[in-house]
């Protein structure tokens, strides 16, 4: 495998019982890409996402993440990607610099690491007077931007962001973007799933799933060239139209 | 190790930040076993009771003298027809009527046979029952004594001694029913509650997907619980000896160790739960139905498991709490050794190995 590609994808597929949700995708995302991964609800992105971060084993095809394989090498990858779910997933009981402590800690950083880059990191947030402060007092835009810092604070590879959006407002959501893409300057590669198809555009490639099955991927502006379509919008409402699936 | 000991930090931070969870770990222990020691007793003391003496004599004089000098009785007044026995009934104060038919002493020296009558308030059968067993109690004393001094030829005397518990104490019986339902309600509800939670705020997503491995995450979970419930088994026993006077006769140390099994048993039963559980609601429901009900009903400690219908014994089989009341009494009142309590210990390890296995089996369902 050639070291420039973080994610390899080949006819990757997880049956449940009868029901197909991801049905034989293969696709790859490069060192230091921002991958859009789209889709209705129900297409099967999350299952997807599940197999490619170690939380779920494939039904079969074959899938490398961060250079290890998905079967037999689960633990080195799970060292090698970040995650940060819908939810943020930070603890509201305990201060700014406990959780930071504590997801470094289950990655187990040293403690010279983790004073040293948490002070980093809190100056670059603008949070180090809050840093002795309940998570639960901040903002839910902090909250993310925290969360974000959290899940790449081990220095992944690659960090998985499923719809890290949700319920921000739009002039935080593009502080957020910034995030991203200074996380990709910096070499780790991102993998996002969001519903906002503006966020699409900020993409450098996109995937849209449809029915458990990818049915385009390509840059923005190549996809909206193909779909002759004006916008994003457009391009993921002209393929979703033929999903024959139930959103859950 | 590193990992693992930023978890328990973490997790310590959450239960000592939040009033509630800190209340129910350690002052509700304490609560507990205050009240069930104190409140909670089958002791009758003084009750108020009535006497209709018809007779008057030296007989029911010496009666009466003696029941209102026992700790059970005190005479509320006397009364002198059969309307007033219910009339302080329905007042409420009186709970018993004693009652001397007339020529009591007459009949007693020259038929050999006198009767006095009793009269409950069975509104309340227990009470009723206790009261009519202590008054007969104390009748059948003066009688003993008056067939003393007349030497009939043949009697039986029964004299009774209750072993390990002469006093008859509700203490004995209530500890070590608190001392399962306290490491229950610790281990197997907030264990469960408080991985729950993680699964709901979706943390324990975030942390499937770090380096640290399932099994490891459950444990981390469960050693504060673990290390609660030691401090709650020292702080009940430390209760038990000093304030309510239940001795450990037993070994200190087997005792210990039987309660960290139990513990065990339930760390592993509330994993089970958190591992079908999807909300904090469900997994208190489980715990509180499937757990504590049959806890307090089936472990022998409210109700004897000898009474109950055949069914009934056959489920109280599978109840934990059974075999760790029945060690618990026979090493800390009967002051029995491990040889006496091998079989319930095995059983609990048992059903710690049968629990723990089904938990990682389910945990590993969730996974693949």
């Amino acid at each position: 495998m050639s070291n420039d590609k973080v994610i390899i994808a080949d006819k990757l597929t997880k049956r449940f019982g009868d029901f197909t949700a991801v049905d034989a995708i293969s696709f790859e995302v490069n060192k230091g890409e921002i991958f859009g991964f789209l889709g209705a609800n129900g297409a099967g992105k999350t299952t997807a996402m599940r197999m490619l971060s170690g939380l779920s084993m494939p039904t079969s095809g074959k899938a490398i993440v961060a250079g290890f394989d998905i079967y037999r090498e689960n633990e080195q990858i799970k060292r090698n990607i970040g995650y940060m779910s819908q939810k943020f997933s930070l603890y509201e009981d305990l201060t700014v610099k406990e959780n930071i402590r504590f997801y470094a800690g289950i990655y187990g950083k040293s403690n010279q690491f983790i004073k040293e880059k948490t002070e980093r990191v809190l100056r670059q947030l603008h949070l180090s007077a809050e840093a002795d402060k309940l998570v639960k007092s901040l903002p839910l835009g902090w909250k993310q931007k925290l969360a974000f810092s959290v899940a790449i604070f081990h220095e992944p590879q690659l960090v998985f962001l499923d719809e890290p959006t949700g319920g921000v407002d739009p002039v935080t959501r593009r502080e957020f973007w910034h995030m991203i893409y200074e996380a990709a300057a910096s070499g780790i590669t991102v993998f996002v799933t969001t519903h906002y198809m503006d966020e699409a555009e900020y993409c450098n490639r996109v995937s849209i799933m449809v029915d458990g099955r990818i049915d385009a991927l390509d840059t923005p502006q190549q996809l909206k060239k193909t779909f002759s379509a004006s916008s994003m919008d457009e391009v993921f409402l002209k393929l979703a139209r033929k999903a024959t699936r139930a959103a859950d | 190790m590193k990992q693992f000991l930023s978890f328990v930090k973490k997790e310590f931070h959450h239960i000592f930040r939040d009033l509630r969870t800190m209340f129910i770990l350690l002052a509700m222990p304490v609560a507990q076993i205050i009240i069930f020691g104190f409140a909670l007793t089958n002791e009758v003391k003084n009750s108020r009771i009535v006497v209709w003496d018809q007779s008057k004599d030296a007989a029911t004089t010496s009666l009466i003298n003696q029941i209102e000098a026992s700790n059970y009785f005190e005479l509320d007044r006397e009364i002198y027809s059969a309307n007033e026995i219910e009339t302080s009934f329905k007042k409420g104060k009186v709970k018993l009527a004693v009652i001397f038919p007339p020529h009591f002493n007459e009949d007693l020296l020259h038929f050999n046979k006198a009767q006095v009558q009793l009269i409950a308030d069975a509104s309340d059968p227990n009470v009723a029952n206790t009261l009519t067993n202590y008054a007969s109690a104390i009748i059948m004393d003066y009688q003993d004594r008056i067939t003393n001094e007349r030497k009939l030829p043949y009697t039986i005397t029964t004299e009774m001694r209750m072993l390990y518990n002469p006093e008859l104490k509700g203490a004995y019986n209530f500890v070590p029913g608190v001392m399962a339902m306290v490491l229950l309600l610790v281990c197997t509800m907030m264990t469960a509650i408080t991985i729950v939670r993680e699964k709901e705020m979706g943390t324990m997503e975030v942390m499937l997907v770090s380096p640290m491995k399932p099994f490891r995450i459950v444990l981390a979970k469960a050693v504060p619980y673990l290390m609660l419930s030691a401090v709650n088994i020292t702080s009940i026993l430390l209760l038990s000896v000093y304030v309510l006077d239940v001795p450990i006769n037993g070994s200190l140390v087997l005792l210990v160790a039987e309660s960290l099994l139990f513990t065990l048993v339930s760390l592993s039963l509330g994993l089970l739960i958190s591992s079908r559980a999807e909300s904090q609601q469900t997994a208190m429901f489980i715990s509180l139905v499937a757990l504590f009900l049959p806890t307090v009903m089936l472990s022998g400690f409210m109700f004897p498991i000898e009474n109950m219908p055949l069914p009934l014994r056959t489920v109280s089989n599978i109840v934990p709490a059974k075999w760790y009341y029945s060690i618990v009494r026979s090493v800390m009142i009967k002051g029995v050794g491990l040889h006496a309590v091998w079989k319930e210990t095995l059983i609990l390890a048992g059903m710690f190995v049968f629990f723990l296995g089904l938990a990682i089996k389910n945990f590993k369902i969730r996974l693949a």
